[in-house]
């Protein structure tokens, strides 16, 4: 509650709707008779010094009778959202304390109430039961109900499904019991916030019925009657119209923005900090001989930098692959390099260079067309990553389309022949289908196909097999080294499995906390490792030597939290060769024999396994 | 090639879909027609009574009764209901004497017509506004202009239709006497009860597409997109508008059902010669015939719309048609 008032929008809804609750209260105590006060000296008068809204046609104050009227409107929304709320939650319970038969058609009746509209349901009921207070309270109420209904249906099914109510439910617990004790509780909050919202929708219904002659009859009246009268004589006496109208406006929007402002209470965001752009550094030569040049590249959201200056180099048909835990910052520096960081995310780098072309800057267009055609993007899950709402061919062509000038029929052509040559069968039927027609490893061999739409010089793959099972990620693997080997495409394969990423790349950056800290050819991964990090990862993979009945080794202590990174060795929380220099200074990257390692204790002998206890 | 186009489009997940919507249909439909034959025996007292009046002869009462067949058992009269509702015979008006299905003939295009300029306006409007400020808003980007939009669409969204009718009529009315404010003749006429009835739907939807967009530029599809290379306002259109409009559409539908109903209020605000004016005069005369038809034919036309949606969903989303099954 605390949390909702803190807020400007909770606060003035709160003090918005006390203000209103209060007036309801008050007012109608206070003055109602001077309200009643006929008056034929001034009758229908408009603004004056003694009536400032004036006077309706029995010469009442027109601002007085709002004012009461309050108590009437509020009290009759409060009433007719509680009675909605009731019927709700017992129609809405029904399938728990009923069991499920009965719940069964509740359920479909429900359904069927709540396709239409609660206005109209309210007129229906105000027919059956009459015109008049309590006839629109029940109809209002009634017509509030399967709303609510529905909402304790899905919240009910869901808690029902928790452990500890399937526990009491097994613990034999009666099912009134279940839902008073273990049930209820658990809705009430979202019960609440809706009850409330609702409580200004019935007044706003409750002033449609009145206004309409439904509701309140003569001599009572509430903001609706009063809204009524004063249409009559808009043209002479406006504020009669309008007083009413905007009491109705303002307490449905208490009602309403205190509903929001405790919803919101519940799930609170922070919104992100901008950050201001720095200036990109000035263009270094570039290297001809590899695809792609990275050096010094940062990556930083508000208030944190993931990617904190890692340089690395693709050689034309190389395969690299990266390997850390989640959170290192892998997949953020493969993004950055395909330039696929979004506002607020913001790259830096000493040098950004893809097949010569400097990529931080230049024409954006000569840009889209280089990336489009030479640089091949494969991520990690095939489900989402694909156009739920478009053919499979079409997305693959309107690359052909756009980078290549084809016409439709080309462009579908060549769609349907990478498709052949990622071996999709039956390729020309399957480029009319859509991605959930697909299996998971379909996909994958989809996605890798619309990346050779073009002739890639680099593709960069995601965690490509992550979301797959095994003998799919095989064959998705399998593929990638066919085309490297038909196209002569350079690769760069993230992933937290330095298995497969030992099997396919020739060389291994390993990241941690946003750094590259040991980068080396693949096939001296098992004997020259140095970095204790990369002897951990190492370690934590079964072989055919680990002893299966024992737990599975893992790195003990947890990665690091990219917006507090120690200050020396971000590894040293967790490394079994630590010491006081490794704590208070951060060790540099080191080159040697092109291979680099950033370990103060490098040189340290470490067995291979050795998990350091 | 063209036969396994039509293939894929109409084998058996069309024909499920099409058979459990229809079921689906037929049994509201039923729901509905009982609830409104039920509605006039429910009442408490006499229909008949309450309708003539005190002052009525009993001869008079009784010949209506019987003229209304509401001596009958029950049973009967239900079948006599349906089977007339076949045939389009509603009964005669209490009060006028007119068949009620010609009544509902007289005043329903009046009333289309409004619901439907409001609907389509909603539309017109919502969709480029929510999209044009997801674009111009998204990742943080612009706050002020995100604060503002978000502001006055929520007050907008929660102004009740008729309340902004009685605003719109102080203002173009009688301050400034632009437009006329109560009947259904010519352009002008339309101009006022239309924007009542489109402002507020309009505003929630503008809203909702608004955050559909933000949530479908952040999609990993679009990501794809993004690494394709396509221009921006390609990836806007093809991928993230069409995905953004599926849930729009579901809401969208509600609305309308919604602003069906507002039509109602609107039409009594501005004296429109529709079915809302003529069901609240019914209900307010105790004119059940005509109440009872048209009651049917609100509903009939929320569940129309809800059908309506649902194809269109199935259109737009591939997907949705199949998940259900
Ligand atoms: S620098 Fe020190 S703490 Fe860091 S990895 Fe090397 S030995 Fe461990």
């Amino acid at each position: 509650m605390k949390r909702i008032l803190r807020t400007p929008l909770g606060l003035s809804a709160a003090v918005l709707l006390l203000a209103v609750l209060v007036l309801a209260v008050i007012a109608p105590l206070v003055w109602t008779d001077q309200a009643n006060a006929v008056d034929t000296a001034q009758i229908s008068r408009g603004s004056t010094a003694e009536h400032w809204m004036g006077t309706d046609n029995l010469g009442r104050d027109v601002f007085l009778r709002v004012l009461v009227a309050t108590g009437l409107s509020v009290r009759l929304a409060l009433l007719a959202t509680a009675i909605g709320v009731l019927a709700g939650l017992v129609l809405g319970a029904v399938p728990v304390v009923l069991g499920r038969r009965a719940g069964r058609v509740v359920t479909a009746v429900v359904n069927i109430a709540v396709a239409f509209p609660a206005l109209l349901l309210a007129l229906f009921f105000a027919v059956v039961i009459g015109p008049g207070t309590t006839g629109s309270l029940l109809a209002i109420g009634f017509a509030t109900a399967p709303g609510f209904a529905r909402l304790v249906q899905t919240l009910v099914a869901k808690v029902a499904g928790l452990d500890y109510v399937a526990a009491a439910r097994v613990a034999g617990a009666g099912r009134i019991r279940l839902l008073v004790r273990h049930i209820l509780p658990n809705v009430a909050e979202p019960l609440v916030i809706n009850a409330t919202m609702a409580a200004g929708a019935a007044l706003l219904a409750f002033a449609g019925l009145s206004f309409l002659g439904l509701g309140v009859q003569p001599p009572e009246y509430d903001w609706g009657r009063l809204l009524g009268e004063g249409l009559q004589g808009i043209y002479l006496r406006p504020a009669a119209a309008i007083a009413p109208g905007v009491a109705v406006v303002v307490a449905g929007l208490a009602f309403h923005l205190f509903g929001e402002a405790l919803s919101k209470g519940f799930t609170r965001h922070t919104a992100p900090v901008k950050l201001r752009r720095t200036e990109a550094a000035s263009a270094v030569p570039t290297d001809d001989d590899a695809v792609l040049v990275v050096e010094d590249l940062r990556v930083a959201f508000p208030g944190v930098t993931p990617v904190r200056g890692v340089s690395f180099t693709v050689g034309q048909g190389e395969a690299v692959g990266i390997v850390g835990e989640s959170g290192s910052g892998k997949s953020l520096t493969a993004l950055a390099v395909a330039r696929l960081i979004e506002h607020p995310g913001q790259v830096d780098a000493q040098r950004l260079t893809f097949q010569g072309r400097d990529l931080r800057n230049g024409d954006d267009r000569v840009h889209r067309r280089l990336l489009g055609t030479s640089l091949a993007m494969v991520f990690q899950d095939p489900m989402t990553s694909l156009n739920p709402a478009m053919r499979i061919g079409r997305q693959l062509a309107e690359v052909a389309e756009q980078h290549q000038g084809a016409s439709r029929k080309q462009a579908w052509q060549r769609a349907v022949d990478r498709l052949r040559a990622v071996r999709i069968p039956d390729p020309e039927r399957r480029a009319r289908q859509y991605p959930h027609e697909f299996s998971g490893g379909m996909r994958q061999r989809a996605m890798i196909g619309m990346g050779l739409m073009g002739k890639p010089a680099l593709i960069i793959a995601d965690e490509p097999t992550t979301a797959l099972d095994v003998t799919v990620q095989r064959q998705v693997l399998r593929l990638l080294r066919t085309i490297r080997a038909a196209d002569g495409a350079a690769l760069l394969l993230i992933s937290h499995d330095i298995t497969v990423v030992s099997q396919v790349c020739d060389r291994v950056l390993v990241m941690y906390a946003g750094r590259v800290v040991e980068d080396l050819p693949a096939d001296e991964l098992h004997t020259a490792a140095r970095h204790p990090y990369t002897r951990a990862l190492l370690a934590a993979v079964p072989d055919m030597t680990t002893d299966r009945d024992l737990p599975l080794a893992v790195i003990p202590g947890r990665p690091v939290d990219a917006a507090q990174v120690p200050t020396g060795c971000a590894y040293a929380p967790r490394c079994p060769l630590a010491t006081e220099r490794c704590v208070t200074a951060h060790p540099p990257l080191e080159t040697d024999n092109g291979r680099r390692v950033a370990c103060w204790h490098a040189d340290v002998p470490v067995q291979v396994g050795d998990r350091g206890e | 090639m063209t036969a396994a186009i039509s293939r894929t489009h109409w084998d058996s997940p069309w024909l499920g879909f099409a058979v459990r919507r229809a079921g689906r249909l037929l049994v509201s439909l039923w729901v509905l027609i009982t609830a409104a034959f039920l509605m006039i025996h429910v009442i408490p007292g006499d229909p008949v009574r309450a309708a003539l009046g005190p002052s009525a002869s009993v001869q008079l009462v009784e010949a209506r009764r019987a003229a209304l067949g509401l001596n009958d058992p029950l049973w009967l009269q239900y079948l006599n209901y349906l089977g007339d509702l076949l045939t389009l015979d509603m009964r005669s008006s209490m009060v006028s004497g007119l068949p009620v299905a010609q009544v509902i003939g007289d005043r329903l295009p009046a009333t289309l017509e409004l619901a439907g300029y409001a609907a389509a306006l909603a539309f017109a409007v919502a969709i480029p506004l929510g999209a044009g400020m997801a674009v111009l808003t998204r990742g943080g980007r612009r706050r002020p202009a995100e604060l503002g939009f978000t502001a006055t669409s929520a007050v907008l969204a929660v102004v009740p239709e008729f309340l902004l009718a009685v605003g719109l009529i102080y203002v173009f009315g009688v301050r400034l006497a632009w437009l006329p404010v109560a009947g259904r003749d010519g352009f002008d006429s339309y101009i006022l009860p239309v924007l009542a009835l489109m402002i507020a739907p309009g505003a929630v939807l503008a809203r909702i597409m608004r955050v559909e967009m933000l949530a479908v530029f952040e999609a990993d599809h679009v990501r794809t997109a993004r690494a394709k290379r396509l221009p921006q306002w390609l990836i806007t259109l093809r991928h993230v508008l069409p995905n953004a409009l599926t849930a729009t559409v579901t809401v969208g539908g509600l609305l309308l059902g919604a602003l069906v109903a507002g039509t109602v209020l609107v039409e009594n605000v501005f004296a429109w010669p529709g079915l809302g004016s003529t069901i609240v005069q019914s209900i307010l005369a105790k004119d059940y015939p005509v109440v009872q038809g048209v009651v049917l034919v609100y509903g009939l036309g929320v569940l129309l719309i809800n059908l309506a949606v649902d194809v269109l969903l199935a259109v737009l989303d591939p997907r949705s048609t199949i998940r259900e099954s």
